[in-house]
């Protein structure tokens, strides 16, 4: 029984991760019924802020030699915490912007500049041996220089490219960012595991014979905290009110005058900036090693589970992600080889048995 | 009659051209040229089992490598397994002959095909009742699946990999007229099937599933037949895979390997057999190209990269519904040349 009770509060704090990511997940989906592949690496990006926060951007103290400082630790990893959030929210919204904004609405003049820089990046890399600081005038330069020889090209091609809607090359773009994502992660951060050391005391509590972790706790307690407030800024605000009638229509959204793409910039704001705080909790409480692909499998999970509670249903995704990790532990805990199939047979048989998903309405097809 | 005598001249001029190339190329060219050519055989036969499904049909399934898993091993389990069992009652199967290691590839092959054949049919059934993202979702959920229980298969290796494979007499190249080969056979299927009363179904189905309905196409049995035929190729291209490359990994088999033949299909032109050809084979080399010494260590950037501008300039793909067909171009230039003076 205590074991089982232990298994069962792993599962809701590996759950609670789940949770996190899947909203991205099912937010994204719910307006735009895109599957956002590239999320699951957005929650990487997390981590690795978290990883350079901690040891080189903040001065976080080392607990063993000063005990005392625990306090401003605490300060500080909040801070990161904010910071991995803030830093992930900019790259959901780059992403938005540059990739899924071009497909669904064609390009626009001022993309240009954007993609100077793409080509400028390459460029300045081989031009040879340079100085850091002179590679990144000579970026600057050349990024607005081949940023202006675009303007025409892309004029052009505003004209001649029709806006797709086939979702089959959605999620094909989505998979492409995603590789960006994390071919650039093994370029930029190198594909060696990194550790965050243990940047808060540690204690354990004993509750019931089940052994409570503190650092483990705080992943519930942030979790649910960043739950709630999601919560209130969907039902409550403005913005929120306008993604739910995003959701439900976008086309009429648009007739009452909701401007629907700084909507969908929120929404992938929203939703990237939890799986960044996934990432830095995850990493920075679990001990885990932090590589460019952290993010496959778990974003891979959390994407069953947003399926699982009914795609673009977010109390939805917050059940799924736990109902997920409370089974995967739970079959981990006996057949350790097969957690990585017990996600997906749940999600078959979900689906099979009920195609919505667990929370999702069930909407009959119009002719 | 002259129909067939027409087939038959294709085919036997097919084998010669197969034949001869092989040749050529076997003696002049690099092991290391050889290996990526057999690369782009099967990822364009996988592109083009897959744009059955995907394109033909007009479903959404991002699970291939599942059945390329199913063939590659059971081809593997058959040459390392049962031909030594076997071999004593049919002692044509002795290795080392020529006849004997082609003939036992050829029956790899069948069971190959039909094994994975009929794991389509059993995922494709449940499955495909679902559509668009969701039945993505399941075929992707199944090829993980799959890998996850070779996985733990310890008959074939289990998380070692299944190695050796060794088949073939080490008449190295033989492998390219086999890969090939089955390239022509998929593409000439797809290929007839689209134009033969049968494919007109397929092509109802995609444009229009109530209307197709509607009109008496029985569309959950298109669909299914669709899927199985579909997975059946992809376990063929299998079969070839695990022997060509003397040995098998379930890595080989993720995500990854789906979302490239996804992609290839994707961008070549859903719904066109030589988009997917092509696709496939440029797909599967421009990587290979891109390692050159400077760009080596971006080389997958700069490709998802290019994957991306390509989706955002060119959604429709390569060559979006077209085909490129050789007689047709022909007669084009004919008539040009007609018109011109």
């Amino acid at each position: 029984m205590q074991a089982f009770l232990q298994t069962l509060i792993y599962g809701v704090e590996t759950g609670a991760i789940y949770a996190l990511i899947a909203l991205g997940y099912t937010m994204v989906y719910g307006v735009l019924r895109l599957i956002n592949f590239a999320h699951g690496d957005v929650y990487m990006i997390g981590a690795f802020v978290g990883f350079y926060a901690c040891t080189q951007w903040l001065p976080f103290k080392d607990l063993s030699q000063h005990p005392e400082a625990a306090a401003v630790n605490i300060a500080l990893a909040l801070i990161t915490l904010f910071l991995s959030m803030l830093l992930c929210a900019l790259l959901g919204i780059t992403i938005e912007r540059f990739a899924y904004r071009p497909l669904r609405n064609g390009f626009r003049n001022a993309d240009a500049h954007f993609w100077g820089f793409v080509i400028a990046l390459p460029v300045t890399a081989f031009v040879g041996a340079m100085s850091t600081t002179k590679r990144q005038g000579a970026l600057l330069f050349a990024g607005v220089v081949i940023g202006f020889i675009m303007r025409p090209v892309m004029a052009h091609l505003t004209k001649r490219i029709k806006p797709s809607s086939s979702r089959l090359n959605a999620l094909i773009t989505a998979i492409g960012v995603s590789l960006i994502l994390e071919n650039g992660g093994i370029n930029v951060f190198g594909a060696d595991p990194k550790f965050i050391p243990d940047i808060l005391p540690k204690r354990q509590f004993s509750l019931l014979g089940v052994e409570f972790n503190s650092s483990r706790l705080i992943i519930l307690i942030i979790a649910a905290i960043l739950m709630a407030v999601l919560r209130y800024i969907v039902l409550y605000t403005r913005p929120g009110k306008a993604m739910r009638a995003i959701s439900h229509d976008i086309d009429a959204a648009k007739l009452m005058g909701i401007n629907t793409d700084r909507v969908i910039s929120f929404t992938f704001a929203l939703g990237a900036s939890l799986a960044g705080a996934a990432g830095f909790m995850v990493a920075a409480f679990t001990n885990i090693k932090v590589v460019p692909l952290f993010g496959l499998q778990p974003g891979l999970k959390a994407f069953v589970a947003a399926v699982l509670g009914g795609a673009g249903n977010i109390p939805g995704a917050a059940l799924g992600g736990l109902i997920m990790g409370v089974v995967e532990s739970l079959v981990a805990s006996r057949y350790p080889q097969w957690r990585d199939a017990v996600a997906f047979i749940l999600l078959i048989v979900i689906l099979l048995v009920r195609p919505a998903g667990l929370l999702g309405k069930n909407t009959a097809e119009k002719v | 009659m002259r129909w067939l005598l027409g087939r038959i001249g294709v085919v036997v001029l097919t084998c010669a051209i197969l034949l001869v190339a092989n040749r050529l190329l076997i003696d002049n060219i690099k092991e290391y040229y050889i290996s990526v050519l057999v690369l782009c055989g099967l990822y364009a036969t996988l592109a083009v089992s897959l744009n059955l499904i995907n394109g033909i049909t007009g479903q959404f399934s991002i699970g291939h490598a599942g059945f390329y898993a199913v063939g590659a091993y059971v081809g593997g389990a058959w040459t390392m397994l049962m031909r030594p069992l076997v071999v004593k009652s049919l002692p044509i199967l002795q290795t080392g002959t020529q006849l004997g290691d082609h003939l036992n590839l050829f029956i790899a092959l069948v069971l190959g095909t039909v094994c994975a054949g009929l794991t389509g049919l059993l995922v494709g059934l449940p499955s495909l009742r679902l559509r668009g993202d969701y039945l993505a979702i399941v075929t992707l959920g199944f090829g993980e699946v799959i890998r996850i229980v070779i996985l733990n298969m310890d008959v074939v290796g289990g998380p070692r990999g299944f190695t050796p494979i060794t088949a073939l007499v080490n008449d190295h190249g033989i492998p390219l007229v086999w890969v090939f080969g089955l390239l022509v056979v998929v593409v000439a299927f797809s290929r007839n099937l689209v134009k033969s009363a049968q494919g007109l179904k397929f092509l109802a189905v995609r444009e229009d599933e109530i209307a197709a309905d509607a009109m008496g196409v029985n569309t959950t049995r298109v669909k299914v037949t669709a899927f199985v035929i579909g997975s059946a190729f992809a376990g063929a291209a299998g079969v070839l895979y695990a022997h060509c490359q003397t040995g098998v990994n379930p890595d080989s088999f993720d995500m990854n390997t789906s979302i490239t033949v996804t992609t290839m299909v994707v961008l070549g032109g859903t719904g066109s057999i030589s988009g997917s050809l092509l696709a496939g084979i440029v797909l599967t080399a421009l990587p290979e190209l891109l390692r050159y010494d400077f760009i080596k260590d971006y080389r997958m950037v700069i490709f998802s990269t290019l994957l991306v501008v390509f989706m955002l300039t060119r959604p429709q793909g390569i060559f979006g519904h077209r085909e490129i067909a050789l007689p047709r171009f022909l007669r084009r230039l004919i008539r040009k040349k007609e018109n011109a003076p």
